[in-house]
């Protein structure tokens, strides 16, 4: 079987779906009760381990989800602004989502700007959703990012064309995570490509030099990498000039994913037969005509699922900005709860704020495999 | 001939000059940094070096394998971090590969309803933060867990309660360093016996069942010079005394967080890796061993997992890498790793540039370490293509 070319998002669920629906809809093509029957026998009860299998799956299912359901759904508390309601019923408190969210989405920014971040956020999810399309993998989505990050810095920081100004120390939540991953990878992608050249290159020194970075980069946890830029950094910089925090994690950031992002850049480097490399040098190309004419464009196709997938790591280590202290949506989660009477309820916090960061990921992970099913449509069969 | 163009456009000339130029800016900014950090920290009065290990930590350390007070050197301290870096990575490690082992499969499984509930499992476990696992179980495990007084108890005398989790241990004698004694020499005997198994039926032909011999080997010998130390039952078995338990074996609610957290998390990528490194074997394998009169044990571990492990053993590795570099992580939970013990001594003295380069250079070791073990076990694994 090989992926149609040309699909929609829309068709990229389905597609995704295609082999489970047909598992599941192939009883309703035979004759109703009986094909079920020969349905559940095949694939729940074909022979006595198997049987034993779904049983023990089904007990383990009847244990945990009735609690489940009844504390989420059944019990729960949806309104009403007040944990003693909460905790009268005993069952989930999603009131403290309704009387927390704005703090948990937005952290600290001014209560009545908070449509700034919201309109900030959805022109960067269209950013990159326009990214996912690749019709727009060329040249002009630099130019729509360089606008939306222009847009989106207007909108966040304001000072100027009638918006207040809001310091970059109260900004919180799910912006503040999505403009450490997206910025993290988007500005991390050319200093891969660098790097991953150099680490291929003949010129030895340079090669050490990328080597270097790469591997003492790879090998220390980011959790180092944060402590060094929240307090190390300071240190190297000349007396009188400060950087704030949020640029010093965010510049942490960016060099810890570009060196992950150079490996992957690298397995496409490799993946490009000698052939073409020769081939270009045979028309007299230089170095980055080569590379920029004939090598990259065929690598960097290669290599975006693993991308996708480094942008979803990128994504969820951004949660570790918590340890120097930024309000990232991980750190509002766990605040929100420091109030003393919405104490207890730190499972529906958390849960709240792992849906946000499922809802992502997952969307990401889909697409990356998506991705990788389509760009092996020409290669496959 | 060709007439030789001007030096610059000479390759080998440009070549040896681009690199003097990358390598320079490289020194020039070091410079720049390095003498911008000596001049800080003149101006802060903190004097660099490590003379400060040397010094008194005075601060406690919750959990420790070590001998440890306070009174002890920050050195000491720092070991004492590193170990409980080691312990919760090594621990991890097994609970992850195993529940990976396991899900992996599962998700292969022909049972519907067990691939569709491993499925569930991998996805929501990796597409969350491995630092909300951690923060989840911890605050479960500190609310909703009893009090010590109202500890849970499973299984006679084990305890769960919101301390940790308690258990007996049994009281040091003589025969126990028998037993580790004699489980050193079982493993060495049952390595030299599989050598000269293999040569024997390499020669021969002659199989040797050398797994079950083995294993009667392990747990025979301790189980032996067990019985020949006298067979000691005695427990050290937690009691609850007033608010708190004594005696026993403690694990901390931190340890045990952390522990979960990071075992649940890994496993659900070593899951998709066991996954990927069995489908990665076609079916012609199973079919062309079975059809060659192997059993099928022997089919399993002479055809299948060799290749299957040369697919899974390179990003297991990785796996195991990135447990042992997020179990720093510990410093937002409260676990006295590496990390958090490097934090408290950088918060104390000021020698945040020797703590941080501490830290990198231990991680920094072990990744190499094990980067080099990678090496050598693709060289060794590799497909020889003629």
């Amino acid at each position: 079987m090989s992926a149609p070319i040309e699909q929609s998002p829309g068709e990229i669920a389905a597609h995704v779906e295609e082999p489970m629906r047909a598992t599941l809809a192939a009883p309703r093509r035979g004759r109703g009760a009986a094909a079920l029957l020969g349905w559940t026998r095949r694939n729940l009860f074909s022979s006595v381990p198997n049987t034993i299998l779904t049983l023990v799956a089904l007990a383990l299912l009847v244990w945990f989800l009735p609690p489940l359901i009844n504390w989420a759904l059944v019990k729960a508390t949806w309104t009403g602004g007040d944990p003693k309601l909460c905790r009268e019923a005993g069952g989930a408190c999603w009131a403290l989502i309704e009387t927390k969210h704005r703090f948990i989405l937005f952290g600290l920014y001014p209560h009545d700007q908070h449509w700034r971040p919201l309109v900030a956020m959805a022109i960067f999810l269209s950013a990159i959703a326009a990214s996912c399309d690749p019709r727009f993998w060329n040249w002009r989505l630099a130019g729509i990012w360089a606008v939306v990050l222009a847009v989106g810095g207007w909108l966040m920081w304001g000072g100027f064309l009638g918006l207040a100004y809001v310091e970059n120390a109260r900004w919180g939540g799910l912006p503040l995570t999505l403009i450490l991953a997206t910025l993290g990878i988007v500005l991390a992608f050319p200093l891969s490509i660098l790097l991953a050249l150099g680490r291929r290159s003949d010129l030895p020194a340079i090669r050490a030099v990328c080597v270097g970075y790469i591997e003492i980069v790879r090998g220390v946890p980011l959790v180092s990498v944060l402590f060094m830029a929240s307090i190390m950094f300071p240190l190297f910089l000349p007396e009188g000039l400060t950087i704030d925090k949020l640029l010093r994690a965010q510049v942490g950031i960016i060099l810890f994913t570009a060196a992950y992002l150079a490996e992957a850049v690298r397995g496409g480097l490799a993946a490009i037969p000698k052939g073409q490399y020769e081939a270009a040098d045979a028309m007299g190309l230089g170095y980055w005509q080569k590379m920029g004419l004939v090598i990259l464009p065929q690598a960097l196709r290669l290599v975006i699922p693993p991308i996708v997938n480094q942008f979803i790591s990128c994504f969820k280590d951004t949660s570790l900005v918590i340890i120097i202290g930024l309000y990232d949506l991980l750190t509002t989660a766990k605040t929100a709860l420091t109030d003393p009477p919405w104490r207890p309820f730190y499972v529906e916090s958390y849960v709240f704020a792992g849906l946000v960061y499922f809802g992502f990921c997952f969307f990401m992970s889909r697409y990356s495999q998506y991705l990788e099913r389509r760009l092996n449509a020409g290669t496959r069969r | 001939m060709v007439t030789k163009g001007a030096w610059w456009n000479d390759a080998g000339v440009r070549a040896v000059l681009y690199q003097i130029v990358v390598l320079g800016a490289i020194l020039l900014l070091g410079w720049y940094l390095v003498s911008n950090t000596l001049a800080n920290l003149a101006a802060r009065n903190i004097a660099t070096g490590f003379g400060f290990l040397g010094r008194e930590a005075g601060f406690a350390i919750g959990e420790s394998p070590l001998a440890y007070a306070p009174t002890d050197s920050y050195a000491r301290a720092i070991l004492v971090g590193l170990a409980n870096t080691v312990i919760v990575a090594l621990v991890g490690i097994a609970f992850a590969t195993l529940i990976g082992l396991v899900i992996g499969i599962a998700r292969l499984s022909s049972n519907w309803l067990v691939a569709r509930l491993a499925t569930v499992y991998v996805e929501s476990a990796r597409n969350v933060p491995v630092l909300l696992h951690l923060l989840f179980w911890y605050a479960l495990i500190t609310e909703a867990l009893p009090g010590p007084r109202q500890a849970l108890n499973p299984i006679a005398n084990v305890f769960i309660s919101n301390r940790g989790i308690k258990f007996p241990l049994p009281v040091w004698e003589a025969a126990h360093g028998w037993m580790a004694a004699a489980l050193v020499v079982a493993v060495a005997a049952t390595l030299v016996l599989a050598r000269w198994a293999r040569t024997r039926q390499a020669e021969t032909g002659q199989p040797f069942p050398i797994i079950r011999v083995g294993l009667a080997l392990i747990l025979g010998l301790p189980l032996l010079a067990w019985l020949a130390g006298g067979a000691p039952t005695a427990l050290d078995r937690p009691e609850l005394k007033g608010f708190n338990f004594t005696g026993g074996h403690t694990v901390s609610p931190e340890f045990v967080a952390l522990l979960l957290g990071l075992t649940l998390y890994t496993a659900a990528f070593i899951a998709e890796i066991v996954r990927s490194g069995i489908l990665a074997v076609s079916r012609g394998q199973t079919e062309a061993a079975l059809a060659l009169g192997l059993s099928r044990g022997q089919v399993l571990r002479l055809v299948i997992l060799p290749q299957a492990l040369r697919v899974i053993i390179p990003p297991l590795t990785s796996q195991y890498l990135n447990l042992t570099k997020n179990s720093s992580l510990a410093v937002a939970i409260g676990y006295p790793d590496l990390v958090s013990v490097a934090n408290t001594t950088i918060n104390q003295t000021g020698q945040a540039i020797e703590g941080v380069a501490l830290v990198m250079a231990v991680y920094l070791a072990v990744s190499l370490g094990i980067a080099a073990f990678m090496n050598w076990y693709d060289k060794k694994t590799a497909l020889v293509s003629r």
